[in-house]
Order: C-alpha cells, then structure tokens, then sequence
C-alpha cells in the first residue's frame, strides 16, 4: 500500500491503494467517479478511456503509480453541464442504446478533436476503431463526431 | 379514423386521487374489480393498488411522472413507452418525468426484456392509459369551464374551448378528474393526429449516459457492501481441492468462500480481487461430460446421420419427390457457440437478511431473478425487492437467473450485503451461450426448376428446436420433411438476440440462393415465385404473412437496384422473426481489383414505426451485430473451457468493418411490432449470397473469417 495524490477534473485526491491498482478501480472503488467504465480490462474496448494530460488512455491498465502528477480528466469532468460540443453533439445525433461505452466513446472523440479539429471521415474511423460499441452505434458516433467538429 | 376502445371488465382502468393530491392512473387486467375511484396516497396506491400494468401520475402543478416497467438495455423502451402515453394524453412532454419502475407484478404485467414483445404487448395498453387520463381530464374541465364537452379539446397539458378564449391546464384538473367515473368507451387518436408517436423524441437518459452519472448495476455501490467475484467451475467438472493460501495472502482480501462448485474472493474494492482470483489453486475432477470442440464435431456427424430424429414438420411425400427429382441439391452449414458479451460484465447485488432480501441490478427478468432466489433460499416471494438499474446491454444473456441466485447465496454465507463482478474472462467463460447448431438442406427440383421437395435436418447442443417449421419455405413447397436432434451438452446455452433465427435464417437463405442458382432463376425472382405459390395454394399451416413477406422482399429489391447494375455483386435475403418482416441486399463492390463490402440496404415492415430513432438504432444495430458475429464470433472448447476469453480473442466488429446502412421501412397500417431482434437475422444470409456473387466461393460456416476459401477471397469489410 502507498499513498498517491491524484489530479482528477481539477481536484486534489488522496488514495491508498497498491501501486498496481489501476486508475479505472481507483477512480471507480475509491472516488467515486463511476462514470469510467469497467469491460475487458486488458485495453481492448475502449469503455475505461480517460484524458492523462488531455491524451486518451485506457485507465483499466493503466497503474496508479504511473499517473504521478499528470492531469487526469474523466467524464464527470469534461465539461461543467453536460455542454462540450462532443457530448452536446451525441445529444443532438442521440448516439446512445445502451450506452455503457458511450463515455469512453465520448472521451477519445473530445481528445481526438482537440488535435484534429477538422478531421475526415477516414480520420475518425482510424481514431474510434479503438472503442468497441456492442450495440453497434458506430455510424450515429461518426456522424456526432463529425458533428461536434463543426459545432466547435 | 379515431378508433374507440371499450374498458370491459377485464381489462379496466383504475384511478385513484393521491392525498397530495393529484391523479392517479394504470390499468388492470385480471381482477374483477369493478372500476371505481380511490382516494388513497401516492404510497396507499403503489402498495395496495392491484394489477396495475402501466401507470401515470399528474399533480396539481401540471408534472407528469409516467413509469417504464420494462428492463432498458439499449431498446430505449424507456424513451418510447412514456411517448406514446403522452401522445394519447396530449402531455406537454417537457414536463414528463419518465420513471424506471421496480419489480412489481401486482401493477405491472411482463415486466421483462425479451423477444422483442414490449411494444406488441403494450401498444393499446399504453394509449388507452394516456386517452382515458385526458378524457376524465376533459369531461372535469366540462364542468369546471360550463361547456359541452364536445367543444373542448386538449394540447400539450392545456384544455382549450373552440368557441371562447377559455382555458384551463391539466394542473388545475386532476382533483377533479380522479373524482369522475372511467368512462367505458375511450376514444384513442387517429393515427395522423399523432404528435409524439413516429417522431425522433430524444432519449430521456442521455443527460445522465454522457455525464457519467450512475446507471448501470456495476455503479451500484451501497454502505456497508462488500465486493466478491467468484471462480466457476469448467463445463462438466467439479470442485476436488481449493488451495486458497495464496489468494488470502492479498492485501485487500479478506475472505474466501467455497460453496456449490464456486470459489468466491470477498474484498473492499474490486482490484485486489482480481489479483486473488488469479491466484487461487483449484483442482477439478469430471462431473460429466467434459467436451472439447472436438467432441462436438464428432456428435455433430452422428445426429446429422443418426436413423431417428424428432419430426417437426411434414407435408406430402418427401421421398417420392426426391426420387423424381430432375435435381437433387444438398448442403450444410454450421455455427459455433458464441457468449453475448455485453459491453457490461454479469454482476449483482444482493443483501439476503432474516427472512428477506433486497436484489439490485442489471436483469433482463427480474420476476425470475426473484422467484429463483425464493426458491432457493426459502424466503417468501413477496419479502423480496428486485431493483432494476439500467443494463449495459443484454443480447439474451441476462434473462438467466443465475448471476443474481449465487449473489444472493453468497451474500447469505457472509450475512452481509455483497455485489458480484464478474470479469470479462468470466463473463465469457460462465455460459449461457447461442448454442452451436448444424443444419443439412435438401431440395429437389423438377425439370421446369419448381422446388418439389424440401428436406431440413437441424442438430443442436442444448439447442431445443433448432428449426422454425411453419416460417418460409414452409407452405411454398408440396413435399416437407423438417426435422431435429438435439445434444445434452455440458456447456450451458441460452437465448441469444433472436434466438435460432439469427443462425437459421443465415443458413437458409443462403441455401435458398443455392438453389435458386441450380435452378437457372434469379434469387429474388425464386423467392416471390415460391412466395405466390404460398399465397395462391398454400400447403399445411403457415407461421408468416404472406403478403408482408413479399412487400419487403419487393421492397428491398426496389431500393437496391436489384440486378440494375453489373458492377455490382449483391446478395438478398428475407426472414420473418419475432413478428417483424425485413429482406437485405448486400453489395460488393470491386474497387483496385479486390472485392468491398459497400453497403447493405434494408427494408422492414413493423407495422406503425413509433420511434424513429429507436427504430433506426435497432435495425442498424442488428445488422452490425449480425455481421459482426458472421464474419469473427467464434468460441471454442478444450475440456470443458473456452478458448476465447476476452476481446484479444474474441473479436468484435470495430467501426472500420461497418459498411454503409440504409434503413427502410413500408408504411402499413398493421399495430406496432418489436424491432430488438428481427433485422439481425437476415444480415448472415445477405452478406454470403454477395460473398458467392462477388468471387463464387459459398461460405457455409460461420465465422467466415476463419474458413479456408476466405483468405483467397481477398474481400474488403472496411469501407473505401
């Protein structure tokens, strides 16, 4: 057991926890912040993405002691309302069915557009070929990436 | 043309005034009751109040709550069901607040998520909830304003008199409208006054899904909860030894509990768990059958061979037909077993006390979660709570029980409330899966290419009937024989979305182009041909509308440009399930040499569509589900384990591999059908038929990815 101090949405958090603990179960067991989602577990879905330093990263294998002082965004944090243009673009193409991946979904299209802020459509699909939707909403995440990338 | 609807005694309304006051309204169905109005609590109502199926509240400041009894998963039933109450109500839809209702089969009926039967079941029954709530609302407002009830009329929340500014809210309205006697004839709306219902109305939970608030069952946290995940047992094994000294060890971990063939880590948090898990000793010794893939090839070729199957369907004189036949065609296909992996790992949890229990969770039935746990734990049905938190998806896997019964157990041994997490390797280990089936087609043609006789034999591993055989060709064909054998299999199976159609229909319809092909006719053509003869001299019993059949089958045709263009190899194919018709297309497209699968066109007839946008979630969804599991599902055995545990080997269609998808629908008048499952079935079939047009290898086995013609295929799944 170790003690870690984590920047999480702008805030200061103190855990202890073993430093293998992965960020998603800190995040989820320990703080709360239950909008970070659990699937595979060994990065292959997506569901756990979260901003490290406005990168997307996969927070299920991602270790507690690797996160250091880096800024951790996750999606309770990403805008104040509900009001960033990627969420309010899947309100508007109402993207979701069940909806379980749809916060990892909505957190590397943000990242994703913050560097590509005009992107084509072959570069979203090489962006969001990392997010697996089980319900198969990947043409409605298209289009509200697309979306969201004219809205900005 | 407004239709009216009698409230006879069997199917009545009840109404009661809240002592907050406000109105009360849902419907029975079963009581003999007669209707009359309640003065009771809001609290009175929900415990006393019987056979109450769906259920609105207005109070006096004009809020509207209307409950979702039906587990969400992704339907977005949530969503559809209060549309279509307020349509009938003339709500004001800003201020409906939609509920997600607890088990309760005292006021709701079929309170499950499964075989896409909500909308069928509760189309009239929801309107009528909705008409009759505004016509008490009118007849008060009558009285309230001193007009004819005939001059008034209703828009969102508001009563307005025609022929004078009066006006009055519902607001102002429910104490005296729940003081009024049910009418016994209710006028519901005509179809083209509707304003909710066939307009894409947002769903009501995007808020709380795209700002990561709780929802989902592994969000359920409670005071004083512990966490537990469990190690099953291999298919046909049990328990011998558990050396647990090594998972105790784990910092974090702080017991470990052996019950039926489970071993169960119990910590505060989940990770530690995790850790333990892995490090668990357990030998297992057989209880059974221990199969491995092998062994499953191998009882496969028995019952495709065995002398006697059960007979299923049987029409004219199969043998004669054969043997006149101026061509013989026969054919197999086969499935692999395959795990719903739902985004959303199994998990529960469960707080077993004295003589009672409160279940909490992602279930698709929480009737039976609770009848099961009764049962096994002895405690009386009516001292058990089931809460239903959305479920991040289902596909079939969550109408078991089992998930929610060993959370319960193990919450009774630790006499402390416990949630259960199952983990991805868990989730695709622990069973319940689409069974594996194999099929063997016949079909014997006579010299002008008229199917005279049709021969299938369906073999299944816990499969049941592994045929529909009152579903097309059936009826088209003089001379049927439709048959079944059926494996006792160790590995566990379940429904899984569109249960046997979504391989059957794969399966035979790819046959069906087979033949059509033998036949020198085009696919299309053979099909209607065959669907005429249904119509004009049907044989034996018919389990689909035959007219339906052939609007989406000339529908599909027509938005496809069947046969129009040459640069385009395409592949068709129909199946009726779950009361829903849909016919695809699938083009293949030759761009630098290399086949692409461009696009697969759609045409479904639901009947009246009420969501739009559900609709188009759960068409496009179910084509890419279907897809999906065409081209990669695959999950193999060694001794009584699968091989593919998590998304590393099990892979899932990724948005790369989606082609195009139009998505259209035949305005018939016919009552709203579910759309949970019927387009994925046909996805299989379409694909494959291209997949031969295009390069002229059959695919007869799924996952296509992994069949030895593929790789010469060159095909292209990502779009261009």
């Amino acid at each position: 057991m170790a003690n870690f101090n984590l920047k999480i949405n702008g805030q200061s958090h103190q855990v202890e926890v073993d430093e293998d603990t992965p960020l998603l179960w800190v995040l989820r067991d320990h703080l709360g912040l239950v909008g970070t989602k659990y699937s595979c577990g060994i990065a292959q879905c997506g569901a756990c993405t979260v901003h490290v330093n406005g990168e997307a990263m996969f927070s299920c294998t991602m270790p507690v002691s690797s996160v250091g002082s880096d800024e951790v965004t996750t999606i309770e944090g990403l805008s104040k309302d509900g009001n960033h243009p990627v969420q309010k673009a899947w309100d508007e193409v109402d993207v979701a069915q069940c909806g379980y991946c749809q916060a990892g979904q909505i957190m590397t299209a943000a990242a994703f557009l913050k560097k590509n802020p005009k992107p084509t459509t072959d570069e979203i699909e090489n962006a969001m070929n990392r997010n697996i939707c089980r319900c198969g909403t990947y043409h409605k995440i298209r289009e509200a990436v697309a979306m969201a990338a004219k809205t900005k | 043309m407004a239709t009216t609807i009698k409230t006879n005694r069997r199917d009545f309304l009840k109404i009661a005034a809240t002592a907050t006051g406000g109105l009360l309204i849902g419907f029975g169905w079963s009581s003999c009751d007669t209707p009359k109005v309640q003065v009771l609590s809001t609290e009175e109502v929900l415990a006393k109040a019987h056979n109450f199926n769906s259920f609105l509240s207005i109070s006096p400041d004009g809020d509207i709550v209307i409950y979702s009894p039906n587990p969400e998963l992704g339907q977005n039933i949530i969503t559809s069901f209060p549309m279509i109450v307020a349509d009938e109500l003339d709500a004001d839809w800003k201020k409906v607040r939609v509920l997600q209702a607890p088990l309760d089969n005292q006021r709701f009926e079929r309170q499950l998520t499964g075989g896409s039967g909500a909308m069928p079941h509760s189309w009239e029954r929801l309107r009528k909830a909705g008409a009759s709530a505004k016509y008490l609302l009118l007849s008060a407002a009558a009285a309230k304003l001193e007009v004819p009830q005939e001059e008034l009329y209703a828009e969102e929340s508001m009563i307005y008199h025609k022929n004078s500014k009066k006006k009055i809210s519902y607001g102002e309205l429910v104490m005296d409208a729940a003081a009024l006697e049910i009418p016994e004839e209710v006028p519901l709306k005509d179809p083209k006054d509707f304003k909710l219902i066939g307009t894409p109305v947002k769903n009501v939970k995007n808020k709380e899904m795209f700002t990561g608030q709780p929802l989902y069952g592994l969000d359920v946290y409670k005071d004083g909860m512990v966490n537990a995940m469990i190690q099953r047992a291999p298919f046909g094994m049990k328990i011998k030894s558990v050396d647990d000294a090594a998972a105790r060890s784990v910092k974090g971990v702080l017991d470990v509990v052996v019950f039926k063939n489970n071993v169960a880590v119990v910590g505060s948090t989940t990770w530690p768990l995790m850790k333990a898990k892995r490090m668990l000793k357990i030998e297992y010794e057989p209880d059974g059958a221990v199969e491995s893939t092998f062994d499953h090839d191998r009882l496969f070729a028995e019952m495709l061979d065995a002398k006697t199957a059960q007979i299923m369907r049987q029409d004219g004189d199969v043998d004669a037909a054969f043997k006149n036949a101026a061509q013989v065609i026969t054919a197999e296909y086969q499935c692999p077993f395959l795990p719903h992996a739902p985004m959303e790992p199994q998990n529960f949890f469960a707080h077993v006390k004295e003589d009672s229990a409160e279940l909490i969770g992602p279930t698709q039935t929480p009737d039976r979660a609770r009848m099961e746990t009764a049962r096994l734990l002895g405690i009386p049905v009516e001292n058990i709570t089931v809460d239903i938190t959305r479920l991040g998806g289902g596909f079939g896997r969550r109408l078991m029980a089992d998930f929610v019964v060993e959370a319960a157990e193990l919450s009774k041994i630790l006499d402390k409330p416990v949630k259960v997490t199952w983990s991805r390797e868990d989730d695709n280990t622990g069973g319940g899966y689409r069974p594996a089936v194999r099929y063997r087609f016949s079909a014997a043609l006579d010299e002008a290419g008229n199917m005279i006789g049709y021969k299938l034999r369906g073999a299944g591993m816990n499969a049941g009937n592994t045929t529909r055989e009152n579903n097309f060709p059936s009826g088209a064909v003089p001379n049927v024989l439709i048959e079944n054998v059926n494996h006792r299999s160790t590995v566990t199976t379940n429904a899984w979305r569109a249960p046997i159609t979504n391989f059957l229909a794969y399966a035979e319809q790819s046959f069906l182009d087979e033949v059509a092909l033998a036949a020198k006719k085009d696919p299309v053509a053979f099909r209607l041909e065959l669907l005429k003869k249904a119509k004009n001299e049907p044989v034996g019993q018919l389990g689909y509308d035959v007219d339906r059949m052939i609007g989406v089958v000339e529908g599909a045709a027509e938005r496809a440009n069947w046969g129009k263009n040459a640069n385009v190899k395409q592949g068709f194919s129909v199946y009726f399930s779950h009361r829903s018709y849909v016919a695809q297309v699938a083009d293949i497209e030759m761009e630098n040499d290399q086949p692409v699968l461009k696009r697969i066109t759609a045409v479904t007839d639901c009947g009246v569509v009420v969501h739009p946008t559900g609709a188009d979630h759960q068409v496009r969804g179910g084509i890419v589900d279907g897809m999906g599991h065409a081209m990669f599902g695959n999950l193999t055995f060694e001794n009584g384990m699968p091989k593919q545990r998590n998304f590393d080997s099990y892979r899932l269609i990724r948005m790369k591999e989606v082609p195009e998808v139009n998505v259209h629908y035949l305005q018939t008048p016919f009552e709203p059908t579910g759309l949970g499952e019927p387009a994925l079935p046909p996805t299989g079939g379409a694909i494959a038929n291209a997949i031969y047009a295009a390069t002229g290898q059959r695919l007869r086995a799924q996952p296509f990815i992994e069949q030895k013609e593929y790789s010469s295929l060159n095909l292209q799944i990502k779009r261009a």
